[in-house]
């Protein structure tokens, strides 16, 4: 079987899955917008300040959600030991990756369409004039973080100390994301906007580097 | 049949011979099965169900045919599920089963391929009498098939009487071993038993 059927077939479980239950997208959802409000009381709205500061507090906050997203990937799957009938099923482990990564980047920007409304309101910032290059930012950023996050939750789903290993690799990895990502959602916001194109090339290579770790060494961090 | 105590590696060597675990020395196959084809995959039953709570019993099915290529998944888990004695509550979600539900599905999705290899961890654990007597009866026909059935047990019983080969293990190493039926099998099964 191919590695797109299996992938697609995967992506509709986790799909169906998390749709039945809601629980990884309710948590998320709640967690992020708490923040958000927590960091808007830091900063006067509408000022140079909020705009300074805002974007990193944005890509921070869905930093955080992230880890707490990442957690449950694959932690769910060692409930029933499903990991291992998924393990003897599929022809390819990479297409377990690849559905958890699908499921992750829709989870992740799913939140994100909630998150921005409220960002724009609580600190003031209009978030519409380059809203099609905004989505764009957030997509590719949110691809590296769920790239990254879900190997390293593969990884640390079999440690002891799991819910303190995870975002203990996950932070400094994306530190990179972090900041370019930053950096353009500032320009993108600015008075003056500017589309800093080096900065998303940037983090179009990062994604492409990490999923292609993750497509040649995937297979290891399954093993028992 | 492997036999042996608590922590004497029965599990250990299921999980191996499932490509689960990789051995630390040597290499397991079995004579005749074609490891890369669909159905030369081992269908396994562990302690864990290996199926997911949060999807139907006929969902669960649907979706390791799907991956494992089946043709008409949804009648090959149609057919399963009668065979198992869950097809009434085949819509019903897996966390709401009893531990002998359970079981019966964990037993359905490994023989969803139709594998030539059976590895199966204590499969009696959790079915009822009647339940017993099914997975002894599908034993019977599966090893009438041609397939090759490796199973851990604790002590006799109904589906212990149907071993053509008894090991035990202990410590991982074997202790014992007989091809033959009748008393020399049951002498290998409670090896070493209080």
């Amino acid at each position: 079987m191919s590695l797109r059927t299996n992938t697609s077939v995967l992506l509709g479980k986790e799909l169906r899955t998390e749709f039945r239950s809601r629980e990884l997208l309710t948590t998320t959802c709640v967690f992020i917008i708490i923040v958000l409000v927590l960091f808007s009381f830091t900063v006067n709205p509408g000022t140079e300040q909020a705009r300074q500061f805002a974007p990193g507090l944005l890509w921070l906050a869905i930093l955080f959600a992230a880890s707490l997203m990442f957690q449950s990937c694959f932690l769910r799957e060692q409930v029933n030991d499903t990991l291992s009938s998924l393990r003897l099923a599929v022809s390819d482990a990479f297409s377990i990756f690849l559905a958890k990564l699908a499921a992750n980047t829709l989870f992740l920007l799913l939140t994100e369409i909630v998150m921005l409304p409220i960002f724009a309101v609580f600190y003031n910032i209009p978030v519409l004039p380059n809203l099609p290059v905004l989505v764009l930012v957030l997509f590719v950023g949110s691809l590296g973080i769920a790239i990254t996050g879900t190997a390293i939750s593969a990884i640390s789903a079999q440690a002891r100390m799991r819910e303190l290993l995870l975002p203990l690799l996950l932070l400094p990895l994306l530190t990179p994301v972090l900041v370019v990502s930053s950096i353009v959602t500032a320009g993108l916001l600015d008075r003056d906007p500017v589309v800093q194109w080096k900065g998303i090339a940037f983090l179009g290579v990062f994604d492409l580097i990490f999923l292609t770790a993750l497509w040649l060494f995937g297979q290891y961090f399954l093993e028992e | 049949m492997l036999a042996g105590r608590n922590g004497s590696g029965k599990t250990t060597l299921l999980r191996i011979a499932a490509q689960i675990v990789l051995p630390t020395a040597g290499k397991l196959t079995f004579p005749g099965a074609a490891p890369n084809t669909p159905n030369g995959r081992p269908g396994y039953v562990a302690h864990a169900t290996m199926v997911y709570d949060e999807l139907s019993a006929e969902e669960n099915l649907v979706l390791f045919a799907k991956l494992q290529n089946v043709d008409n998944p949804a009648a090959r888990a149609e057919h399963l599920l009668r065979e198992v004695g869950l097809f009434e509550r085949r819509d019903s979600l897996v966390r709401t089963f009893s531990r002998g539900m359970r079981q019966r599905i964990a037993i359905a999705r490994a023989l969803i391929h139709r594998p030539s290899v059976l590895l199966f961890d204590e499969p009696a654990t959790g079915l009822d009498r009647l339940g017993i007597t099914w997975l002894a009866n599908a034993l019977r026909e599966m090893h009438r098939a041609g397939g090759t059935i490796l199973m851990s047990l604790h002590g006799e019983s109904e589906i212990s009487a149907l071993a053509t080969r008894a090991v035990h293990i202990d410590a991982g190493k074997i202790v014992a071993d007989t091809n033959a039926g009748g008393a020399s099998l049951r002498s290998v099964l409670t090896f070493g038993a209080a």
